[in-house]
């Protein structure tokens, strides 16, 4: 480790570097080799991935741990989604742990010495209906009450603060439930930021690495199978998104979940004319402006299993024609790009971080299409799971248990948003 | 966008039908034998494979009838339609780089 590699960015350091026509900056982590054998091995180097090893290091002082990820770093996910970070939950167990997430969020960039672009523009989401008013004043008052922020504001307020939006639209704005903490991340930041930080500490980061297999011996798993030679462990940390199920498969289990494609798309960039983000379940999409101008658009899945990542293009028009009832002067604006990430979705949309059937083996997987936003909260409890092999007190409801005890946390109804 | 052939209908776009997930699900029994982890099973954990899967489709706006399709889920590429009572046909799974099965 040279120390160079663990200068300090700061204002002075990018100055310095002008000076030097940025030839100074040292790469921001390792390429790591792999070695034969790790204390903890994280397959997935995604966000939760890449949390998760910061703060197996940070928080719980086990630094011998690697990264695998089948290509590079951010590539999945991490890389493919809409940059939103929100708690606007409707149960306790949802809103303590998104909240907790949200909190590590507006932390995140000090902590981890890198600007992920945390901005907290707040998250708006509207009702065009009778029934859609009375969801979100449900909303509002359950998230008021799990300790989240919320305001509940009529249509004419909703208006005002938004002036784009579309002045006599087929079903007009009756109200909108604000969350002012709520916002946007700049995504291959969180991932380059945790990767920076956990490899300063001392973890390997292993790209172009792809898990083939598991070793497991008499119900405990002894090592990993990989495209870079055979790596022996104890512990597994499985953080692999949209691919737990193929992941699950090759260590002989199945999961409850379903993998799914969805869309994103982004527009050419325009001038500043966005400053929340806006969630519209009714048109079934949702948009916010990047600090680069482009319109960030999110819709609803490809309703049928995929690892296919790429979209479909019904779902295209569909999230076009939302944005359109929302905001007609954008209808001339044309989509830059579009990708799909492939996501697991759990039958009552809450996530899974617990120990697997195979001992050694932890799993982080569920988050549906909302896993950005919880990247820090994620890692740390699932760190704690992998450390301690106990689950985290905010984590603990999230367990592969609640499928036969009946303990569901469906927030897939009860909150009535996309995730 | 899929082109899906209903066994009723012919050939039709994807927007005319609903994908009802995993297909030849058992219901275990007798129910007063089923312990809770086979219950757990058999409602919620489901194969999900990245290659070919053997699901319900039902063609929602067309002649609103439920059919079997076997479909890669990697290249989305239908490899067989079929019919509700038909039995699952023998089709290899193809492997996929970077897939599992």
């Amino acid at each position: 480790m040279n120390a160079a590699r663990r200068k300090k960015y700061s204002a002075f350091a990018l100055a310095r570097e002008a000076l030097r026509h940025h030839r100074g900056w040292p790469p921001a982590w390792r390429d790591a080799t792999p070695k034969r054998a790790y204390d903890v091995v994280i397959i997935g180097g995604g966000g939760h991935g890449l949390a998760t090893a910061y703060y197996l290091a940070r928080e719980h002082g086990v630094t011998n741990v690697a990264v695998l990820e089948k290509s590079w770093i951010g590539g999945g996910n991490t890389g493919r989604n809409t940059t939103v970070v929100r708690s606007n939950y409707f149960f306790p167990e949802s809103t303590a742990f998104y909240d907790f997430s949200v909190k590590l969020y507006e932390g995140l960039s000090r902590e981890l010495n890198y600007n992920i672009m945390f901005s907290q523009r707040g998250m708006m989401m509207l009702a065009h209906d009778r029934h859609g008013v009375e969801m979100l004043r449900r909303s509002a008052n359950a998230m008021l009450l799990n300790g989240a922020d919320a305001e509940f504001l009529d249509g004419a307020e909703v208006k005002r603060r938004i002036p784009g939006l579309n002045p006599s639209p087929r079903f007009p704005v009756l109200a909108g439930l604000n969350q002012p903490r709520g916002g946007t991340a700049r995504h291959d930041a969180v991932a380059w930021g945790y990767a920076r930080a956990a490899d300063a500490l001392g973890v390997d980061i292993i790209q172009n690495c792809e898990v083939t297999g598991f070793i497991v011996e008499g119900g405990q798993v002894r090592g990993v199978e990989t495209s870079r030679g055979e790596i022996r462990t104890n512990k597994v940390g499985l953080a692999v998104a949209g691919h737990s199920s193929v992941l699950a498969d090759m260590a002989g289990f199945r999961l409850p979940l379903t993998s799914y494609a969805l869309q994103a798309f982004v527009s050419e960039p325009l001038k500043p004319c966005l400053d929340t983000v806006i969630l519209s379940p009714a048109t079934g999409v949702y948009l916010s402006q990047s600090d680069k101008g482009g319109l960030v658009v999110g819709t609803a899945l490809d309703h049928y299993p995929s690892y296919a990542q790429r979209g479909n293009i019904p779902i295209m028009e569909h999230a076009a024609a939302g944005v359109v009832e929302l905001f007609p002067q954008f209808s001339r604006v044309r989509f830059l790009r579009q990708w799909a990430g492939i996501v697991d979705v759990m039958h009552d949309s809450t996530p899974v971080v617990d120990k697997s059937p195979v001992g050694g083996l932890y799993l982080n997987c569920g988050w549906g299409t909302g896993g950005f936003k919880a990247i820090p909260g994620g890692g740390f409890c699932f760190a704690h799971t992998i450390a301690r092999d106990e689950a985290h007190p905010l984590t603990a409801p999230f367990s592969l248990k609640r499928f036969e005890t009946g303990a569901l946390i469906d927030e897939a109804a009860a909150s009535g948003i996309a995730h | 966008m899929l082109k899906i052939s209903c066994p009723w209908c012919g050939p039709r776009p994807e927007i005319e039908f609903r994908c009802g997930g995993e297909s030849h699900l058992q219901r275990p029994g007798p129910h007063d034998q089923v312990s809770d982890a086979e219950w757990a099973q058999y409602l919620f954990y489901r194969t999900n494979p990245r290659g070919v899967n053997f699901e319900r489709w039902l063609h929602q706006h067309g002649c609103r009838q439920w059919f079997n399709v076997a479909r890669d889920t990697a290249t989305h590429e239908i490899r067989a339609v079929y019919r509700m009572t038909d039995p699952k046909p023998d089709i290899k799974p193809t492997r996929h780089k970077g897939g599992g099965r």
